[in-house]
């Protein structure tokens, strides 16, 4: 069971690997969505620290939306979905695993340049590993509540859009949890509480998503 | 019993328009005693003048708006665990209902809000969880739009309910916890004084007449969906 999810993650890696331009992609709408908003609000240095949390927020939602919609895309083009479905292994495990390979193509690179945005803000140096650590918590929650959205839309018409509807809703909280987490921590509370309430969606989600997944993508591929 | 007898587009077709005109016609009339109890009998509120009066819309709109997307996520859970077609065909014909109060909760509460708060919009939790509420209905009416498959429409938008109804509480408390830390510029929504009895009693009926409608016109759409899917 373990050396399918393995196989998977493994797999799902390799391809990104091979097509190193669509992981870019996504990082690069990051930089940009993340750099427009100084150029849209002004530089005052103030405003800049208040907003920048929810900006590099918000700015990493997007971006691991837009990525979702090749999460099944390819594996249903070719078959391979449906061998999946098909095979021994419990189809939740290969879900969670699908989901697992998203999140460490897309979300934790997220996690791994925001602080580099985060200068970009003129946000003070303490608040940085809060920022970092709510983003590592909290886009694997994305990524497998995305995988749900990806799965009910796959090979449904305007899919890449209709994603974004559904989706978004349900990002609400962790977007509230991981801009609120940076936000305490910046107002001297620290941000221990958001950052473990992250971290309580993110079990819950990693228990609940993979049977919706694997739900979604029987009555997708019947 | 047989609770299943009625699952079944057929039989529920002749039963569905027997019973519509008359939840239809138990509307029109709570509704009426409502609106006559609310604008007429129940006393000019001593604080807010006669602008309270809009409440008698926008509670049950907004107590309705929320129950309607329960009763669809058990509708779409039923479909999903017996494999019913009418399950589905009531979610379907739910969605544009709950839509509706959640639109209406929110237009009636920015009317309200522009006398009594000086503007028509607060980052408020409830308002805030109630505009995400309508997201949720849209992304369900357009999930299912988008699926030419009848059935596979019901029941991807019956796990996208389900999904949607163990997440709402979770967006609630987060938007209410989200709106305790910005605290700097809101207003507080919380009325003081208890209810009179003859504002309750409005707001009473009119919640009941706002029942017997969604019921109504549910089953009315019903009837035009196991129509259009059955010829």
């Amino acid at each position: 069971m373990l050396d399918a999810a393995l196989c998977v993650v493994r797999r799902d890696l390799l391809l990104a690997w091979r097509r190193r331009g669509d992981v870019a992609t996504a990082l690069l709408f990051f930089l940009i969505v993340a750099s427009l908003f100084p150029l849209g609000i002004g530089f005052e240095p103030n405003l800049l620290r208040a907003i920048a949390p929810g900006v590099i927020w918000v700015a990493a939602l997007l971006s691991s939306m837009l990525s979702l919609s090749r999460l099944f895309a390819a594996d249903h083009a070719d078959g391979t979905l449906e061998q999946l479905l098909l095979g021994a292994s419990p189809l939740g495990v290969i879900a969670a695993a699908k989901a697992a390979a998203h999140w460490i193509v897309s979300g934790l690179p997220l996690a791994l340049i925001a602080p580099f945005i985060a200068l970009q803000y003129d946000m003070p140096g303490e608040l940085t590993p809060v920022l970092a650590l709510s983003l590592l918590l909290g886009t694997p929650v994305l990524s497998l509540i995305g995988a749900i959205g990806a799965a009910l839309t796959l090979g449904v018409r305007g899919g890449g859009i209709l994603l974004s509807l559904l989706v978004l809703p349900l990002y609400v909280p962790v977007l509230i949890l991981g801009a609120g987490s940076v936000d305490m921590a910046a107002a001297g509370m620290g941000g221990e509480g958001q950052l473990l309430l992250l971290a309580a969606l993110l079990v819950a989600s990693c228990a609940f998503a993979p049977w919706a997944i694997a739900t979604a993508l029987r009555i997708s591929m019947e | 019993m047989n609770w299943f007898w009625y699952a079944s587009p057929q039989t529920f077709y002749p039963l569905a328009g027997r019973v519509a005109p008359w939840f239809g016609g138990a509307a029109l009339l709570l509704a009426l005693a409502g609106l006559y109890t609310g604008f007429f009998v129940a006393p000019t509120d001593a604080q807010q003048g006669e602008v309270y009066r809009i409440i008698y819309i926008h509670v049950p709109a907004a107590w309705l708006s929320m129950f309607i997307y329960l009763v669809m996520a058990v509708w779409a859970a039923l479909g999903l665990a017996f494999n019913t077609r009418l399950s589905g065909m009531m979610a379907t014909a739910l969605a544009p209902t709950g839509a509706l109060f959640t639109f209406i909760a929110l237009w009636t509460g920015s009317l309200w809000g522009r006398p009594t708060w000086g503007t028509y919009w607060v980052w408020d939790a409830r308002l805030t969880s109630e505009l995400v509420l309508l997201f949720l209905y849209f992304g369900f009416i357009a999930l299912q739009a988008a699926i030419d498959d009848p059935r596979r429409a019901d029941r991807a938008g019956a796990l996208l309910a389900i999904v949607g109804a163990v997440n709402i509480p979770i967006i609630h408390y987060s938007v209410v916890w989200w709106n305790t830390l910005h605290q700097g510029a809101s207003v507080s929504v919380t009325k003081g004084a208890s209810m009179q009895s003859q504002m309750l009693a409005a707001m009473l009926l009119m919640a009941l007449a706002f029942w017997m409608y969604s019921i109504a016109v549910t089953l009315v759409r019903v009837r035009c969906i196991i129509r259009e899917r059955e010829g």
